[in-house]
């Protein structure tokens, strides 16, 4: 185990009565990167981040963040990290400058410490002009980075951010993957979950996880290199649904799956699959507007295997889309 | 404890306060609103309504009609000629009071014989009607002595008749019996506990219902920090409050203030300490803002009723008694009339404070307990 580890888990577990929440996790981040957590709703992301921030027992196994034991070290580990979370628990009847100086207050740092830094942030986040406006009066995406601005004025070694981009626009979601970058320059480590896959690339590392256990970890292209086992064609077809029967059932395709508005099919080889492809939908009678090779995606990587596993990836917005 | 964290929540909370513009200004019109409303219902029974049957009519009638004129208790609205229309006037509710003098009461006063004198009283709103019978009594009896010694000296001649037994009763603290006087510090020690309360409820489960305990628990702040830091700045709304009331009570109402303010507000402090950690415990026994608005009322009501307000304490049977024992108000009712009308000092009233510190220490150790920063 490397001593830098920001965080390690062993064999973490937590049971809501005879559900297994979180399933055994086995996982460290090292200390100045970004960790992607991904998994659709339920999979068990909250409730790891919970466990690590030290609101939540762990059942079984322990885990350490920045050192210390969750179960035993809590108020401590709570001293030292950040946490951010989808609902941007602000106090809304507070302006900007309050709430920061409120948050500044209550992770013990000094006046002038709080002031300067409620500053900086301020400045850091283009939140300069906004200062006296309630945090109630704010668009989701000034919200969101007034919330992270909360949650990190005590400069902590380790942030935790649960969904911190649901429900913000694209802009806004971009703007605030370049603030998570900035940290990791600082050293700061970053615990990020999410299910916008496009988001995924920016982090150093990767795990998926799925009904509670982790399925997949390592760099995103690493991931993609491993866990995509083929290679991928895009079809675009009106007829979606029928397209999807015929691959489905076709012997060359280990895959089909809708990827937004077209059909992505895992092949063991992208050019000797192609004709066949096109003949058994001509066949059909099924129209074809455009079938290729692609360069798979995270997406594309999570769906395989999800599919693998016998579930069902559930609601994975596209890129772009608002939940 | 760290002192800079409960700095922050004091000062959250007073800006939340301030900004709340529609519950201070509900907390501010509330007691003076309660003040007014029980400084005018209170006003003592006087200028009731009543019939007179006096068949006698005579100089002796008119003597005995006038003596109930005087005590301003009665208002002689209707002279009938009937005992049935004094009747009707007491069913139809325009007379609460029936006086019936009969013919022969003037020839049997001057013959030494004992004159009878009918006074029906309404009873079905006891408190007065007890008040108009002890009256009725009471002019008998004065009556009846002033004949009795008139009698006397005309039989003795020269020499004077004294009274054998004369007992002169004083109502000490409030000589005129004023029930504004015993009702209106009550009304304020019951504002008070409402406001105080139902505040304390308010401000901690609010920040569970908006999600933001959500953040704090994830924080290195502590349950005994964040409750103090909600409560300080609500003792400060009490003292405002108390403040207002007193104003009002004293310039509107003429409510005398006899005993010492400084006492009094120091006193206040440990009803305050006390009352809002009986808010605090409610609001982190229960789940949600109602149910802890229903705990609340659940326990306020009863503490009205068992306090002393109302009823006195010593009229309840015993294991009521004991009950009333729990809440705060009991001993704050005894505190603020003490100061206010008896205008006694802490020598008298010392035995109330350590049940409200004892109370307090309790409630809040309930509350800090049951706060969790931890969510299983």
């Amino acid at each position: 185990m490397g001593e830098d580890a920001a965080v390690r888990a062993l064999d973490l577990t937590r049971a809501f009565g005879a559900f297994l929440a979180v399933d055994h996790l086995n996982f460290e981040i090292p200390a100045g990167t970004v960790w992607g957590f991904l998994g659709p709703n339920g999979a068990g992301k909250s409730t790891t981040i919970r466990m690590l921030c030290g609101i939540l027992s762990p059942t079984e196994g322990r885990a350490e963040v920045l050192g210390y034991d969750v179960a035993r070290d809590h108020e401590r580990i709570k001293a030292r990290i950040g946490y951010m979370s989808q609902r941007f628990s602000l106090n809304d009847d507070l302006t900007v400058a309050e709430n920061l100086a409120f948050y500044a207050g209550v992770y013990g740092l000094s006046g002038v410490e709080a002031r300067d830094r409620a500053g900086e942030w301020i400045a850091r986040a283009g939140l300069r002009g906004r200062e006296r406006l309630l945090a109630g009066a704010l668009s989701g995406g000034w919200k969101q980075r007034l919330a992270l601005g909360c949650a990190v004025l005590h400069r902590p070694r380790m942030v935790f951010l649960d969904e911190p981009t649901s429900g913000v626009d694209p802009v806004s979601r971009r703007e605030f993957w370049e603030l998570i970058g900035t940290f990791a320059e600082d050293g700061v480590t970053v615990m990020v979950t999410t299910h916008y896959m496009d988001e995924a690339e920016h982090c150093d590392t990767l795990a998926f996880i799925f009904s509670g256990r982790i399925i997949a970890m390592g760099a995103p292209a690493e991931i993609k290199r491993r866990e995509m086992l083929g290679e991928l064609l895009e079809i675009v077809t009106p007829r979606y649904a029928e397209a999807l029967e015929v691959l489905a059932a076709l012997p060359e395709v280990r895959e089909a799956a809708l990827f937004g508005r077209a059909i992505h099919v895992t092949v063991a080889n992208s050019q000797v699959a192609l004709p066949t492809l096109r003949e058994a939908l001509a066949g059909r009678g099924v129209t074809v507007d455009r079938i290729a090779p692609v360069p798979p995606s995270l997406e594309d990587v999570f769906v395989s295997l999800v599919e693998r596993r016998g579930g069902s990836a559930g609601p994975f917005p596209s890129p772009g889309d608002r939940p | 404890m760290n002192f800079g964290r409960l700095r922050s929540v004091i000062r959250k909370e007073f800006i939340q306060l301030v900004r709340d513009r529609r519950t201070l200004i509900t907390i501010i019109t509330l007691p003076i609103m309660q003040l007014i409303l029980y400084g005018y219902l209170s006003n003592d029974v006087t200028h009731i309504a009543t019939a007179v049957f006096d068949e006698s009519r005579t100089p002796e009638s008119r003597t005995l009609l006038n003596a109930f004129v005087n005590t301003t208790y009665v208002d002689l609205r209707y002279y009938t000629t009937s005992f049935d229309s004094v009747r009707r006037l007491i069913d139809g509710g325009d007379a609460k009071i029936g006086i019936w003098i009969p013919p022969d009461y003037a020839p049997r006063l001057r013959s030494g014989r004992t004159a009878q004198v009918e006074v029906i009283v309404d009873a079905s709103e006891p408190t007065s009607a007890r008040t108009v019978l002890g009256l009725a009594s009471e002019i008998g009896q004065i009556l009846s002595t002033h004949l009795l010694i008139q009698q006397a000296g005309r039989l003795t001649g020269a020499h004077p008749v004294v009274l054998p037994v004369d007992i002169r009763a004083r109502a000490w603290y409030n000589p005129t019996l004023e029930n504004v006087n015993f009702l209106v510090p009550g009304v304020i020690a019951i504002v008070l506990v409402f406001v105080t309360t139902f505040q304390a409820v308010t401000v901690i489960v609010r920040e569970r219902e908006r999600g933001t305990m959500e953040q704090l628990v994830v924080t290195p702040i502590t349950g005994l920090e964040l409750i103090l830091g909600k409560v300080i700045p609500l003792i400060v709304l009490g003292y405002v409050q108390i403040t207002l009331t007193l104003l009002l009570a004293s310039v509107w109402f003429h409510v005398p203030i006899k005993g010492s303010l400084v006492l009094l507000y120091v006193l206040l402090l440990t009803f305050f300490f006390s009352t809002l950690g009986v808010g605090a415990m409610i609001s982190t026994v229960s789940k949600n803002f109602q149910q802890a608005a229903q705990m609340s009322q659940l326990i306020l009501l009863p503490s009205i009723l068992l306090s002393g307000f109302v009823f006195p304490r010593e009229s309840l049977p015993p294991a009521l008694q004991i009950v009333g024992a729990v809440f705060p108000l009991t001993y704050f009712i005894v505190i603020i009339r003490g100061i206010l009308i008896k205008g006694i000092g802490l020598e008298f009233l010392w035995h109330q404070i350590l049940p409200m510190v004892a109370i307090g220490v309790a409630v809040f150790a309930v509350a800090i307990n049951r706060f969790q920063k931890r969510i299983d």
